[in-house]
């Protein structure tokens, strides 16, 4: 027993690390940062916070894939730790991010809730276990709904996080519903055993309850349409950083935890849906999902004037496409969908630290907001180009080979005989829609004519750093796709 | 040969050092962009010259990039690819002359301009269909910010509408290539392991797959009726971008239909042969009387490009060995000869009198305010019209015997298009430097008070490279001609020129 005690421990190390230094980062403030400035105190927070990400990170790398750890409670596979590397990477860019954004109050306490978020992440990213993926999502969403209304000035922020709480909680609710039925189906909360226990059993109705029970939570988690209306809202009010951390690391922690939950838990009842022969399951209600956000996201996203509504649509859309790569992940393993969330989350927070650097200087929310970029700040021009380019999927950066890995293994699960197959010529199709907003931002920041009132933007050392490292991932793991595709 | 790979790195290395330059000074970024482009094409010239011909293509760098899928980054050249080489460094450098008056923001200007050049090397280089797709949206992104930034005449419009059909054509490519390689249990992305995915698909399913990638590239060829951005597109783009658009641009679609459409999908090929070759007569004809008919200088020759490379598309449609090598010689000899017009144009002409109405250019004598202008017109003109001593003869030439033995209708349609063009080129001349004889005319524009400013040498330079090349392939078009054709000889090619002609 003892040993198991201490293989969870060592399991466990790396969200140990992020809650000590979260803890450290609270201490340090309370002891130190008294007499500070509230702008010291957020570098001394982010910085405390930055290293204690790392070191979780090494700490991660040190571990590596043990397999299950506590009676399968956990599972260390080289997905988990992967997805584990690549959560806290975005971390660490949202922690840049955060830094950059101006100073609001409490800076300690919104970095230790960055971090306890962080811990929820990780956890996602191993449980294989009802009740633990359960409480590991609960976890890293509460973090996130205080995140997206800490910004206590402004009526936004609090309608952000309000909406996003409300329909959070429902859809937790519905997840519970869903777990509990699935519990009572099948006898067990791991996901082998229920695996196991569900081949033996005929599609019955209350299974299907809960499978759509769990996929609507899951809906509203990845913010898929019809379950997306918390989106654009919460990525418009939330403080930038908070934004930047719902839509990209929150986003691969929870495709990793149900590409676990579907696949190795629920695999069995996936169904068929070729032409040639069809039986229920879930894979319909995720190939639904998929169609309704490709299509909502990338139309809706065309009349925005908003820069963060717009990249909350283009979020919707990017779900539509990893909810793709979840179909595909069936057959393809979870390669693809790991590279197309990794990479999305990297050029999403990129685009947020350039908003919150735009933000020090006047309001960054319009698109016109960004007009005459490139001479306000060439660096942030740039960087905003490559991070747009990359979601517009344009190679040789990384959006484009996550696109086009996702598509192919798609398209691998029966050519145009699958249902499929043809959401990834729709997906295909509706990437030519996406380039006009996109080149909209794009105009703005590098075409239009700066206004009058328009100053140079300083760009801080910190995010100045945290920008250029996020365009450089985006072009090297572009350039280099196999780097992230061998870890899985 | 092992030179040729160099030209893409050397254009993308030029762009990012020009990137950086530009923010010290103007001049250095022009003279870095000026010696990135001149480089490029002496390095195509140095492979051509210990280039040996044959069939199939020689391998310049082979290397595996990514596993999972198969696909390598594989370079490699035939006479094919060679003859477009040579032509995108010629445009670059004629290009990078003919932009010599920019000043706003000149290190992006150029840095755009040179990764559009690599993007356009890459292709022509590429053996690899992920790459050259890779290459190919290389190449799009740069022409939005080149139009929206420094063009003229509703320059948003006319770029977004480009880079959309340019995208929306690129999306239909790729679907139809990941649906091949899916579908047929591809190993990787070579070409000829497309090919072979491709046969064991269903006739029904190759039908489709042809249609997405050959339309889809076809947009960007300026195939009627997926052609109305070009027109806009080019009217828009200061001269430089106009002229790599007409010059390597379109014939990146063209390549594309060649190298990928043709050979991986012959039997698809077969279906779409009668419509696509009636598409391109029908271009060849309606663009060029849409030509004859407008009153912008610049849409007359971005009407005139369409209707050239109808020919192109004409040769391709007509399949067998003498119409496709003189498509290939057509991408060529317009990629040189629209250059040449749109510099005039844009550069000599619209940059001095501010005006491109033909309207108002006919009341300015400008044969004689811009004598180097209306000759090089004059010129430029006549080898676009097709007569003997330029490449635009032995180019359209060699399209129309070779599609007489496909189908005479295609060819006499052709033919008659042949006038059209002369008509529209003729008027061109007439109304834009012959309007008015000089003496009798009022100096209502103060021409005479504000004489024109001289013409530039960077301008004299870039046009007599222009011409001489036009002059030296309409002369001895078997340089060219040594190269393409046992190129044709390939298995590939062989696939499709056999199957289709009748």
């Amino acid at each position: 027993m003892n040993s198991l005690y201490a293989d969870l421990f060592h399991a466990a190390a790396p969200e140990t690390v992020l809650v000590v230094s979260a803890l450290l980062v609270l201490g340090f403030d309370l002891v130190v940062g008294r007499h500070r400035t509230q702008a010291q105190r957020l570098v001394l927070a982010t910085f405390l916070g930055g290293l204690g990400v790392l070191a979780a990170l090494a700490v991660d790398v040190a571990v590596g894939a043990t397999g299950p750890v506590f009676g399968g409670a956990l599972m260390l596979d080289p997905l988990a730790v992967a997805v584990r590397g690549g959560v806290l990477v975005l971390v660490l860019l949202t922690l840049g991010v955060a830094s950059a954004a101006p100073v609001s109050r409490q800076p300690a306490e919104y970095v230790a809730l960055i971090l306890f978020a962080a811990v929820g992440f990780l956890q996602m990213a191993a449980a294989q276990q009802l009740l633990l993926g359960f409480l590991a999502l609960e976890l890293a969403s509460l973090s996130l709904y205080v995140l997206a209304g800490y910004d206590k000035a402004r009526p936004e922020s609090a309608e952000a996080a309000l909406k996003y709480f409300l329909l959070g909680a429902v859809s937790a609710a519905f997840l519970l519903f869903g777990f509990s039925l699935l519990y009572g189906l099948t006898g067990s909360i791991a996901f082998p055993e229920i695996s196991h226990a569900l081949a033996y059993q005929p599609m019955s109705p209350l299974l299907a309850v809960a499978l759509v029970m769990v996929l609507v939570a899951f809906g509203f988690k990845a913010a898929a349409a019809p379950f997306h209306l918390w989106a654009p809202d919460a990525y418009q009010g939330a403080p930038t950083a908070s934004a930047a951390l719902i839509a990209s690391a929150s986003k691969l922690a929870g495709f990793a935890l149900f590409w676990r939950l579907l696949w190795s838990g629920l695999g069995t009842v996936a169904g068929q849906f070729t032409y040639h022969q069809s039986y229920p399951g879930w894979l319909t209600i995720v190939a639904l999902l998929s169609a309704a956000s490709l299509l909502l996201g990338n139309f809706a996203a065309l009349a925005q004037h908003n820069v963060r509504r717009l990249l909350a649509y283009s979020a919707i859309a990017h779900a539509g496409a990893l909810l793709l790569g979840l179909i595909g992940a069936g057959q393809s393993g979870p390669g693809p969908l790991f590279y197309y969330a990794a990479t999305y989350g990297v050029a999403t927070a990129g685009a947020f630290g350039v908003l919150a650097v735009l933000e020090r200087h006047g309001p960054a929310q319009e698109l016109t907001d960004l007009a005459g970029l490139y001479k306000r700040s060439p660096l942030l021009a740039g960087c905003l180009f490559i991070f747009v380019l990359s979601l517009a999927g344009i190679p040789p950066l990384a959006g484009f080979f996550g696109k086009f890995a996702v598509f192919a293994s798609a398209l691998q699960l029966g050519g145009v005989a699958s249902p499929a197959g043809w959401l990834a010529l729709l997906a295909i199709a509706l990437s030519a829609v996406a380039l006009y907003y996109y080149l909209m931002i794009l105009k703005q920041a590098l075409v239009a004519r700066p206004t009058a009132a328009a100053t140079p933007v300083q760009v801080p050392a910190v995010a100045a750093v945290t920008l250029i490292v996020a365009a450089a991932l985006i072009v090297l793991l572009g350039l280099f796709p196999s780097v992230l595709l061998s870890l899985v | 040969m092992n030179a040729l790979p160099w030209t893409l790195y050397t254009a993308f290395a030029g762009a990012l050092l020009v990137l950086f330059a530009g923010a010290r000074s103007a001049a250095l970024a022009r003279g870095i962009a000026l010696v990135t482009a001149v480089t490029g094409l002496v390095l195509a010239l140095f492979a051509a010259v210990s280039f040996v011909p044959g069939p199939g293509v020689q391998t310049l760098v082979d290397i595996p990039w990514i596993d999972s899928l198969g696909i390598r980054y594989h370079l490699a050249a035939d006479g094919i690819s060679l003859t477009l080489v040579v032509l995108t460094g010629l445009a670059a450098t004629a290009g990078v002359l003919f932009s010599w008056n920019i000043e706003e923001r000149v290190g992006e200007f150029f840095a755009l301009y040179l990764t559009l050049i690599g993007g356009v090397y890459g292709v022509f280089l590429s053996a690899d269909a992920f790459l050259f797709f890779v290459f190919y949206e290389i190449a799009i992104v740069p022409k939005y910010f080149l139009i929206a930034n420094w063009g003229s005449t509703r320059r948003e419009y006319g770029a977004m509408k480009l880079a959309l059909y340019s995208f929306a054509g690129s999306a239909l490519v790729l679907a139809g290539l990941l649906w091949t390689y899916a579908a047929g249990g591809a190993h990787g992305f070579a070409l000829g392991e497309l090919a072979r995915a491709a046969s064991t698909l269903p006739r029904g399913e190759v039908i489709v797959i042809f249609a997405l990638v050959f339309f889809g590239f076809a947009t960007l060829a300026g195939l009627f009726p997926l052609h109305t951005w070009a027109p806009t597109g080019h009217v828009a783009a200061p001269t430089a971008a106009s002229m790599l658009l007409a010059g390597v641009v379109m014939k990146l679609g063209a390549y594309g239909c060649l190298r990928v459409a043709l050979p991986l999908f012959p039997e698809g090929f077969l279906y779409w042969q009668p419509i696509i070759g009636w598409l391109a007569v029908i271009g060849i004809v309606y663009a060029g009387l849409i030509a004859l008919v407008q009153d912008d200088f610049k849409f007359v020759i971005g009407y005139s490009s369409v209707s050239h490379m109808g020919f192109v598309m004409l040769g391709l449609a007509a399949a067998n060995a003498r119409a496709v090598s003189g498509a290939v010689l057509q991408m060529f000899s317009h990629g040189v000869i629209a250059g040449l017009l749109f510099a005039v144009v844009g550069r000599m002409v619209y940059d001095r009198t501010h005006t491109r109405q033909l309207a108002d250019l006919q009341r300015m004598p400008l044969h004689r305010l811009l004598p180097f202008a209306a000759v090089t017109f004059v010129l430029a003109g006549i080898a676009s019209m097709g007569l003997p001593g330029f490449s635009g003869f032995p180019a359209e030439l060699t399209i129309l015997v070779g599609t007489w033995a496909s189908s005479r209708v295609w060819a006499l349609v052709a033919a008659f298009g042949v006038l059209v063009a002369a008509a529209f080129t003729l008027r061109a001349i007439q109304l834009a430097f012959f309007g008015s004889t000089g003496e009798s005319a009022p100096a209502e524009h103060g021409a005479d008070a504000h004489p024109l400013a001289p013409i530039s040498l960077p301008e004299k330079l870039g046009a007599g490279l222009l011409l001489a090349t036009s002059v030296l392939i309409g002369l001895k078009p078997d340089l060219l001609l040594d190269w393409i054709n046992p190129a044709l000889q390939s298995p590939l090619f062989q696939a499709v020129i056999r199957k289709g002609t009748p």
